[in-house]
């Protein structure tokens, strides 16, 4: 399995992270040195094991499916880079 | 008393007890010295004026009665946790700016025990890497040289921060966090301890995520008793982290007898490397020996796939960043890029997502999101999954053999320079966690001794593996090697 420069782009584009034109040969050649040691795992025999969903064998705790907090508006958007009249706010989203 | 950063953690709780000291002594000592540190780059924000005003709480406590050990003892936080009102960025430029309206559980446990925060410390940038070279801050530095070369050394990572503070004396303890050897290799790479506890014994609630599976805070202290005493702090149920285990906390530090007469300890023969330095080895098989000269059985035991866990996890671990990381949109906190004219949502994800990530985190969150992309996710994401079942299943047989811990190399080599490994591709600096990713996969606790030097004077670690939420009998072990090895090397003050 080897990456291509499109395929790197479709990654990028996937992981929504912009990598200009000129710096795809390098990190499709960085995808496949990292994709060549993972390879190594088509060696192990897995026929019948099943894939690992938690380590410790127990079960996610569930919990009433109720506010246990809320009315925090302020503290919510403390941190957000533009905050206006209460809301998160982004560029235009639709035409 | 002088010098009193010096400290460790056992002696400065006692010596506050006897009223030979108070908190606000230790605290203003360790303030002196990280104010004097800043060529390590270790502590990031500073946060003096909390602490005072904690050592000062900490001091009326003690005069009441009422102190728990962690109770006006100094430490530094890695800056992975959450800290209500103080800068938290996980190193990373994306979180610029950001000051949770939170507290992680574990820092919140701390500071209720007493403990006083001096500030956060440097980490590789959302805890990946190998050597504190990916932070936003800038490298962490070792306080360690080889002899008399001035060249700087890596502290380790990603807890780089965390180890440089320790072992310079900045702070009496600090805490790490470890998602595949991120508190261990550091402390080997320092010459201090440093202890994994079992996946769910501490609430990851707070700590911003890299890879939930695997990640797990820690303790990163001068010797084991710190590590023991830290570690009880830290630990416990807390229902908002759902992986969090509803078990009692034992009294960690009562468990350190040195007594370890007739416990069975594994030495894995798929950890003796092909290329590992004579060093190591012979560190290693000194290390068995000692323990076996405290009444320890010796035996050989076999962990069959070993060699596909670093595979495994990296597949699992980026996987997991790619979800987890998918948070920093530029919407709800952190830095969001300037954009041009006529850019919609998606460039703003895009260009905020290429500014505020580092290279290591773009390429892991890029590797994560082509294992799990429609296609590839039976072929290398389930695969590694189904992995990570076997190699759990070998340290399952191996203690259902009756062994109590096994004995590995921490690292495989000593510390190496800052830049040494620029030109290396990326899977020679994963390679640094060859020993210690295993145990992460296993959901195992894990801790790292120092217990020698190197031919050029820096620490070598040995690494003790112990079964699930045994934490008491794995720090008991690794207090009777503690005993035996007799560390106590510091480094000459240079900085």
């Amino acid at each position: 399995m080897s990456i291509d420069q499109s395929t790197a782009a479709k990654v990028a584009k996937l992981a929504r992270i912009k990598v200009e034109d000129d710096a795809l040969p390098a990190l499709a050649s960085e995808f496949n040195t990292i994709l060549g040691f993972i390879e190594q795992l088509n060696e192990v025999d897995v026929e019948g094991v099943e894939p690992m969903v938690s380590v410790e064998p127990m079960r996610l705790k569930r919990r009433e499916d109720v506010v246990t907090d809320g009315n925090q508006q302020a503290k919510v958007l403390a941190n957000a880079p533009d905050a206006r009249e209460g809301f998160f706010a982004v560029p235009k989203v639709v035409e | 008393m002088s010098d009193l950063n010096k400290l460790g953690l056992a002696e400065a709780r006692d010596a506050l007890r006897k009223g030979d000291v108070t908190s606000v002594e230790l605290t203003e000592s360790c303030l002196k010295a990280i104010d004097d540190a800043d060529a390590l780059n270790a502590f990031v924000h500073k946060t003096p004026e909390i602490a005072l005003e904690r050592a000062k709480a900490a001091d009326e406590r003690i005069k009441g009665g009422d102190a728990p050990s962690m109770c006006g003892l100094p430490i530094g936080i890695k800056d992975l946790f959450c800290t209500k009102g103080v800068p938290s960025q996980a190193a990373s430029k994306i979180l610029e700016g950001f000051k949770p309206e939170y507290e992680s559980t574990v820092s919140q446990q701390l500071a209720d025990a007493g403990a006083v925060m001096l500030g956060k410390l440097n980490m590789d940038e959302f805890a990946m890497g190998s050597s504190n070279e990916t932070s936003v801050y800038g490298n962490a530095v070792s306080p360690w040289r080889r002899g008399n070369d001035d060249a700087q050394l890596t502290p380790g990572g990603s807890s780089g921060g965390s180890a440089s503070a320790v072992a310079a004396d900045l702070c009496l303890a600090a805490t790490g966090t470890d998602t595949g050897g991120s508190i261990r290799q550091p402390a080997a790479f320092v010459g201090i301890t440093g202890i994994k506890p079992t996946y769910g014994r501490c609430s990851r609630w707070g700590i911003v995520a890299f890879a939930s599976s695997l990640d797990q805070a820690g303790p990163m202290t001068k010797n084991v008793r710190d590590a023991a005493i830290m570690l009880e702090t830290m630990c416990g149920h807390d229902a908002k982290d759902s992986t969090s285990a509803e078990l009692a906390v034992p009294n960690f530090e009562a468990m350190l007898t040195g007594d370890i007469k007739g416990k069975k300890i594994g030495i894995p023969k798929e950890y003796r490397m092909d290329g590992m330095p004579a060093e190591i080895e012979k560190l290693w098989s000194e290390g068995a020996e000692m323990l076996k000269a405290a009444g320890a059985e010796i035996v050989d035991i076999s962990l069959p796939h070993t060699k596909y866990a670093l595979p495994a996890y990296y597949v699992i671990a980026p996987a997991e960043a790619s979800s987890n990381l998918a948070r920093y949109d530029g919407v709800r906190y952190g830095r969001r890029a300037q954009l041009a004219q006529g850019d919609g949502i998606t460039e703003m994800y895009e260009k905020t997502r290429a500014e505020g990530f580092g290279h290591e985190v773009q390429r892991r969150v890029m590797v994560g999101t082509y294992v799990l992309s429609a296609g590839f996710y039976d072929a290398y994401y389930n695969r590694a999954r189904r992995v990570r079942t076997l190699i759990k299943k070998d340290f399952e047989d191996v203690f259902a053999a009756g062994v109590d811990a096994i004995l590995t190399p921490a690292t495989p080599s000593a510390a190496f320079g800052l830049g040494e490994m620029t030109e290396a591709d990326p899977v020679q600096m994963y390679l640094n966690d060859v020993f210690t990713v295993t145990v992460n996969l296993a959901g195992l606790p894990g801790v790292a001794v120092p217990a020698g030097l190197d031919k050029q004077g820096l620490p070598l670690g040995l690494q003790l593996i112990g079964r699930p939420w045994d934490e008491g009998d794995l720090l008991n072990t690794a207090y009777a090697l503690e005993n035996a090895a007799g560390f106590v090397a510091k480094p000459g003050k240079w900085w």
